[in-house]
């Protein structure tokens, strides 16, 4: 736990909107950022410092690469020492950065003193030659994960006016030698912990909006079920048990409600339910399959997958009028929706020659896009909450595994490298209270 | 001798009609037997269980021993019967193609089959699971399942077989009749499949 309070580091100048220019919205990952982080210069003399140090920036690249923005220069390529040098601005030379082609600079310090740890962060302009950001943490030894990430938010929110993803989390199916389990691991993969005991089929993990509970549907009583688990106390409650299917809940954003899809009318139909798993009302009315919900992000209308037209194909319900628009015409096989947290885009899993792949749809032009082609069968996206990211499915390497990109399609890589199959990540909503 | 063995195969006769059939002694013998010889026979055992039922008993009992072995037979091979035909059901699977819940002409053929089994086994209870290929997504899979084995249970109930003993399960692709990625397990794995209420 990071105990003490952030410290902003004054700048002497202090520009507000124009740090958005260092990274373009409209297409962030189109050109990543040449960035230098030195190691970290240790600020006291205890014996873990200089260990600290270095993690500390190493931690920092591995983070800001994360999110696609940045491209690091390799530290062997700096003109001078990475470490040990002044990390403020009257002690830089910033011709050393300018020259390297470094166009953000951060560094840090590490203070470990007396069972207290200090980090210190500062971001760069070399060519401008001033601090864009400053910050000073304390808290105890061993937090310097949560300190890099808290930096890292701020420095995200600065320079793309968005609030970062670095506190979110990822839910998806894991399947072991026991069995089939939730697991939850941070943005990066990182701190992996299985959410429910393994048993035969588990599917549709699905984030609360307060980011506190999962939703999911099990068979841990033979039949198919939608159980809720709370990630704080680590209980599991029964939420719905109808007859027939209980299939794909999906919160709705502003209030307690889940839509799911349940059959026990004889048809697969997509229901809201209340916090308590009432039925509230039946969302949609056509014969066959309808499943899959997911909200816009003000709750006002719902994305979701139908068979009315012979295949499944993508529909959008307006939440206040009720009337039902097809989404999608290519294809005949698109499934899976999430909505962009920004509520302009739907992204979602279609089929093409046999193969699935990940596609984005514009809501209002419907104007499509392909972000993975050519790797395996690809299924089951869902944004990150600053809608700069999206995690998926992917065959590419053998059996399935969770993989990230950012929102352009970039960047693709494995998030765990974890025995088994890895299924329906859900990336944890915006979190509200 | 030949009287005695003769009254003793009526009687064993009436005591399992009336044990099958719980119905009074009067019902139709077996061919074999004239009219006087049942009358005799009936006449007979009413006075012998009145008067002497320990000899009755006995004599039942040598009776089953010689018999018994044949009724024993005729029962497992009964038994054996009925099983193959319950195992029939519940092995015989219903296809669909891809993307499909519709039954084909061969799937309706099995299903009147069951129809008859089910006719004929009023109290038996089926869980009808239906089953995916593993192309398609896992959420979709899981419904088009559901929505398989809603067109089978559809089926039965509309050709009479009463709803409330038929409940439905969908697995979508998590639970593969045959492994493979190609067609032919494909067409193997897009199923419902039949089993008993009591057996998991």
């Amino acid at each position: 736990m990071i105990c003490a309070c952030a410290l902003v580091l004054v700048p002497g100048a202090c520009p507000q909107a124009a740090d958005y220019d260092y990274i373009n919205i409209r297409e962030p990952f189109s050109q990543k950022i040449p960035m230098a982080v030195p190691v970290f210069k240790t600020l006291s003399q205890g014996s873990t410092e200089k260990q600290v140090a270095q993690n500390a920036a190493d931690m920092l690249e591995e983070v800001l690469t994360y999110t696609g923005y940045f491209k690091m220069i390799d530290r062997d390529a700096f003109l001078q020492d990475p470490g040990g040098q002044g990390i403020v601005t009257k002690e830089i030379n910033f011709g050393n950065w300018t020259d390297i082609g470094a166009e953000l600079l951060l560094t840090g310090g590490v203070r470990l003193e007396s069972g207290v740890l200090q980090m210190e962060f500062r971001l760069f302009d070399p060519y401008r030659q001033e601090m864009i950001l400053g910050k000073r943490y304390t808290g105890k030894p061993g937090g310097q994960r949560k300190m890099v990430l808290r930096f890292c938010g701020e420095m995200i929110k600065r320079l793309t006016g968005r609030q970062g993803l670095f506190d979110s989390r990822i839910a998806f199916v894991g399947t072991g030698d026991e069995g089939k389990s939730v697991y939850v691991c941070d943005f990066d993969g990182k701190n992996l912990t299985r959410v429910t005991n393994p048993q035969s089929i588990v599917v549709s993990p699905a984030w609360a909006p307060d980011n506190r509970y999962i939703a999911y549907t099990a068979y841990t009583h033979g039949n198919q079920r939608i159980y809720i688990s709370d990630l704080q106390d680590g209980s599991v409650r029964e939420f719905a048990a109808y007859e027939g299917i209980n299939l794909t809940p999906a919160w709705h954003p502003g209030s307690s409600a889940l839509a799911a899809t349940l059959s026990f009318e004889g048809d697969e139909e997509i229901y809201l339910l209340t916090e308590t798993g009432k039925i509230d009302k039946r969302l949609t009315e056509s014969w066959g399959v309808d499943v899959s919900p997911a909200f816009s992000p003000d709750g006002k209308k719902m994305v979701f997958v139908s068979s009315r037209s012979g295949s499944p194909q993508l529909y959008v319900k307006d939440m206040r009028s009720g009337s039902v628009r097809r989404l999608t015409y290519e294809g005949t096989y698109n499934t899976q929706p999430d909505w962009s947290p920004a509520g302009g885009q739907v992204v979602y899993s279609g089929m093409k020659d046999g193969r699935i792949d990940i596609y984005v749809i514009d809501v209002d032009s419907g104007e499509t896009e392909r972000l993975t082609r050519k790797a395996g069968d690809n299924e089951a996206p869902s944004w990150s909450p600053d809608g700069s990211m999206i995690v998926f499915t992917s065959t590419r390497t053998g059996n399935s595994r969770i993989f990230v990109m950012t929102a352009s399609g970039t960047d693709q890589r494995m998030l765990l490298d974890m025995p088994g199959k890895q299924q329906l990540p859900d990336w944890s909503p915006p979190k509200r209270e | 001798m030949a009287k005695k063995l003769n009254m003793k195969f009526i009687l064993l006769c009436i005591v399992m009609l009336s044990l099958a059939l719980t119905v009074s002694c009067a019902k139709k013998p077996p061919e074999t037997t004239t009219a006087s010889d049942q009358a005799e026979a009936a006449d007979t055992m009413t006075t012998e269980s009145e008067t002497d039922t320990a000899q009755a008993g006995q004599d039942e009992d040598a009776l089953t021993e010689e018999e018994l072995e044949a009724r024993r037979q005729a029962e497992a091979e009964a038994r054996e019967a009925a099983a193959d035909a319950r195992d029939r059901f519940a092995s015989e699977k219903v296809y669909f193609k891809f993307d499909d819940s519709s039954l084909t002409d061969s799937a309706r053929d099995v299903l009147r089959d069951k129809v008859q089994w089910l006719r004929n086994h009023p109290d038996a209870c089926v869980i009808i699971e239906g089953h995916c290929d593993e192309r398609g997504t896992d959420e979709y899979n899981l419904a088009l399942g559901s929505r398989r084995a809603e067109s089978v249970k559809d089926f039965l109930t509309k050709a009479g077989i009463d709803g409330s003993r038929l409940t439905t399960i969908s697995y979508g692709e998590e639970r593969p009749a045959v492994t493979g990625h190609n067609e032919e397990a494909w067409a193997k794995n897009r199923r419902a499949e039949f089993r008993f209420c009591s057996s998991e």
